[in-house]
């Protein structure tokens, strides 16, 4: 989000939390968020596809929902509200070619209205065909609409396959092939879109999901403050704050207006100075000393933390002055003493998101299996996948891989030597000073860890993260 | 991190909101009256080394680690000719255009550059320093402020580079870094009664609200990038896109036009010349010496128009009665004058414009001037 968004989306959301009332609020609130969908869309090469992925978007999380819904639900007045607010807002979008103010909403022309009415009837027809595969198998339906994310997401990831997708659709509308590039297929937020409707699906699944509207649902998957870079909130706690009577009072903006400024400073002055000496694929190489290189690294350590985690506060500002408290997503994560406490505090409702719906079930499926194996195996298996996993969430590359492991292997070495030390520093709880000292080494010897796993992150192949390696420790 | 709720931690938001808006107005109000010389403040020289020449971006600053500025004291503090001065140290500064900065050139390949490589000392054996103040386009009052400026770092030397671009009247004002420090040239025209055509230029006239922080957020962010810049000038030594610099070629057709600016042959009025601005450098050099140097150009012979012009830029006419005033001039007001117009003949010292000479061409013209410099320091 960029800072003229963030100033007239924090205005809308003051708006919002002003005015806006009882059981309409949803539709406020889900409204602007799908109209936000479409504003915030960036521009893309290819004419029209902008707006045709924010109406997937769309279309994505209303199907998910008709596929999640308890049985019978569609047809209630509410839904059905929400849906024609839903419908109307993408026809607005589409007509806003025709209202001369498309320029207001999108950065290029919507497409012609008979383009998009074939389309929404299309999409009526795979609306009406979800709901009948739901009565006849949910099973089935919720197993191939996870598989239908995870393939998107794939697809998104691995820049083989984005480019072949963008040759395809290229070829398709008669445009010149060739020039198709991963960057074609820039889906605004869709790594955290797909996430919390796999969240959805999944609890669909266990049978532990709460019955939610659709406005509901959609405002929860496409809350405009949390569109772009998380958090990735649980539905079922989400819910609660939208439920709850809210009137803004002088408290919630007090929050509001601390966090909102904390994190545009720390955004906006803090993270984009640091970008400019920040670790990156050029000056990589330029660099003469392995102490500048320390220098630039830790400054990409800095930057990247105080990016992410103002644009968190910034969320968590705006959904403050509408009375939706979004998780946190960084508690001081370079002050923790070990790499477990460091991914307990870092980027906190991905990794719990992959720990509800990959390690803790991963784990009890080892623990509980025939052939058991033993617990160190376990934990290196479960860490190694988790990990590698987050990393493959950032980007199918394999310096994300390399990162994954890095914080993998990381995290199992730290397990094991924790079960070694743990009985021999049992005796020295007392001794105050020689654990405060301990903390002291083992953050330093953490965040340099981390520090040091950022080379993967930061840098765009294997060649220049060995490099950067080698440089930092006097052998290049 | 988290949150504070609760009523102890109770604040009104309006109360704050009023608070901080009577700061900021009243910070504004107190930065646009006292004027805080912001441009001191640098973390060159303390926390990383200073460049080696004047921040300038000819290109996009985030690849060259670069960036333009025109405040006369972050430019100066963010140059190593800030640093304290040693006892056996001789200090020469160098003035002029984008030749003297190093268009292209690395700092080592400047003609600064190639004068330190020869670790010249004074016959006090004091370490002779050379220091790059050259700066970008040329204009002979730019010059001057720099030169005012530099007085203030204890030079021993000056050596001014000048040519006829520097001293005609459509440069007395027109360079960003004069329009960036009005104040100082005001301060000069009135101290040595120089005449300004201001009207002629869209003048930058700095208004009490372009004073505030608000105001004049875009000149702090720069000092602020330029401090950020610092650090990746240091570790890489980086200032410019260093490319391979060839002889000039194809040397560029010269054509049959005569004319310069508005004026006429066979004569020009010397007192179109900004030789006023000249002099009142001299004087504010004081008791410094200095060494007027016609730094050379390219003269390109053997073509159909070669008989009526030099270069790109300076038919004969006009360039033959400039180099006779100002040896006229030189020789009126006892200045050490050098003319070395025609130091580099050949082609294959100039580099890819006909402006600016290749690391080699820089060379020869250092060596020409070790002997000026061994003599200035030796009196």
């Amino acid at each position: 989000m960029t800072l003229p968004y963030i100033l007239i989306f924090t205005a809308v959301a003051l708006f919002l939390g002003l005015v806006t009332r009882n059981r309409w609020r949803v539709y406020f609130l889900m409204g602007v968020s799908a109209l936000a969908v479409f504003i915030m869309q960036p521009i893309l090469p290819i004419r029209g596809l902008d707006f045709w992925l924010a109406t997937a978007t769309l279309a994505l999380t209303v199907l998910s929902w008709i596929i999640t819904a308890p049985p019978g639900v569609q047809r209630e007045r509410s839904n059905l509200i929400a849906f024609g607010i839903l419908l109307g807002i993408v026809v607005f979008v589409d007509l806003s070619r025709y209202l001369g103010i498309e320029e207001f909403i999108m950065a290029t022309l919507p497409p012609r209205i008979g383009t998009l009415l074939v389309f929404l009837a299309v999409l009526v027809v795979v609306f009406w065909g979800a709901v009948f595969v739901k009565r006849v198998s949910p099973a089935f339906l919720l197993i191939l609409s996870t598989v239908l994310l995870i393939g998107i997401f794939i697809v998104l990831k691995v820049p083989a396959f984005a480019m072949a997708v963008s040759g395809a659709i290229r070829s398709m509308l008669g445009r010149p092939v060739g020039r198709d590039y991963a960057a074609d297929f820039r889906w605004l937020g869709f790594s955290y879109i797909a996430f919390r409707l796999l969240h959805t699906i999944r609890d669909r699944q266990t049978g532990r999901l709460p019955a939610v509207s659709l406005a509901e649902y959609v405002t929860y998957v496409i809350f405009f403050p949390s569109l772009t870079a998380g958090p990735i909130d649980r539905v079922e706690r989400f819910i609660q704050d939208l439920r709850k009577p809210f009137v803004l009072g002088a408290e919630e903006l007090t929050v509001a207006g601390k966090r909102l400024v904390i994190g545009l400073f720390k955004k906006f002055v803090l993270a984009d100075s640091l970008a400019l000496i920040a670790l990156n694929g050029v000056n990589a190489f330029q660099i003469r000393t392995p102490g500048w290189m320390w220098v630039i690294l830790y400054a990409y350590a800095f930057q990247i933390y105080l990016d992410f985690g103002g644009y968190t506060d910034i969320a968590i500002g705006m959904g403050h002055l509408m009375g939706i408290k979004l998780p946190e997503n960084f508690i001081a994560p370079y002050l923790k003493p070990n790499l477990t406490q460091f991914w307990n505090n870092w980027h906190m409702t991905l990794t719990q998101w992959f720990r509800a719906y990959f390690f803790n079930p991963v784990t009890r499926s080892l623990r509980s299996a025939k052939r058991r194996l033993p617990i160190p195996a376990i934990i290196l298996v479960t860490q190694l996948g988790t990990m590698l996993l987050i990393g493959l969430w950032h980007g199918v590359t394999w310096n994300f891989i390399m990162w994954g492991l890095w914080h993998g292997v990381g995290l199992f070495l730290q397990n094991r030597w924790s079960e070694f030390i743990r009985p021999r520093l049992a005796g020295l709880e007392n001794r105050k000073w020689l654990n405060s000292s301990l903390t002291v080494l083992s953050t330093i010897f953490t965040f340099q860890y981390v520090a040091l796993g950022w080379v993967w992150f930061a840098l765009p192949d294997l060649t220049s993260s060995v490099y950067v390696f080698l440089k930092l420790f006097g052998f290049a | 991190m988290s949150p504070s709720s609760g009523p102890s931690h109770f604040i009104n938001p309006y109360r704050v909101l009023a608070k901080g808006l009577v700061l900021f107005i009243i910070i504004n109000l107190a930065v646009a009256i006292v004027i805080p010389p912001y441009g001191r403040l640098s973390a060159y020289n303390i926390l990383f080394l200073g460049r080696e020449r004047f921040p300038y971006a000819g290109e996009a600053p985030e690849k060259v680690y670069n960036l333009t500025v025109t405040n006369l004291d972050a430019m100066f503090s963010s140059h190593v000719i800030s640093l304290p001065k040693s006892r056996d140290e001789y200090r020469v500064v160098l003035l002029g255009d984008s030749s003297i900065w190093g268009a292209s050139l690395r700092p080592e390949d400047t003609l600064a550059g190639q004068l330190n490589t020869a670790n010249l000392v004074t016959c006090q054996n004091r370490k002779i320093r050379v220091y790059n103040l050259g700066y970008p386009r040329n204009s002979i009052t730019k010059d001057v402020l720099i030169l005012n400026r530099a007085m203030q770092e204890q030079p021993d030397l000056f050596i001014w580079m000048t040519t006829l671009g520097s001293l005609t009247p459509d440069r007395r004002l027109d360079h960003p870094i004069v329009l960036s420090n009005l104040s100082s040239v005001d301060e000069l025209s009135r101290e040595y009664n120089l005449s300004f055509a201001t009207s002629e230029v869209s003048l930058v006239n700095f208004s009490f609200w372009d004073r505030t922080i608000v105001g004049n957020r875009r000149a702090l962010m720069d000092w602020v990038r330029l401090q950020l810049y610092g650090v990746l000038w240091a570790a890489t030594g980086i200032d410019q896109v260093y490319r391979t610099i060839t002889a000039v070629n194809p040397l560029p057709e010269l054509k049959a036009d005569i004319s310069f600016l508005d004026w006429q042959p066979p004569r020009f009025d010397p007192n179109l010349l900004s030789l006023d601005v000249l002099e009142a450098g001299m004087k504010v050099a004081g008791s410094t010496p200095v060494i007027l140097v016609n730094e050379p150009i390219l003269i390109i012979t053997g073509q159909k128009n070669s008989n009526v012009r030099y270069d790109m830029s300076y038919p004969r006419w006009v360039y033959d009665q400039y180099r006779q005033v100002m040896d006229e001039e030189s020789g009126k007001n006892n200045w050490q004058y050098v003319d070395l117009w025609d130091l580099v003949p050949s082609t294959e010292f100039w580099g890819d414009t006909d402006l600016h000479l290749t690391p080699a061409g820089e060379a020869r013209f250092a060596e020409r001037l070790i002997p000026y410099i061994q003599s200035a320091s030796c009196p």
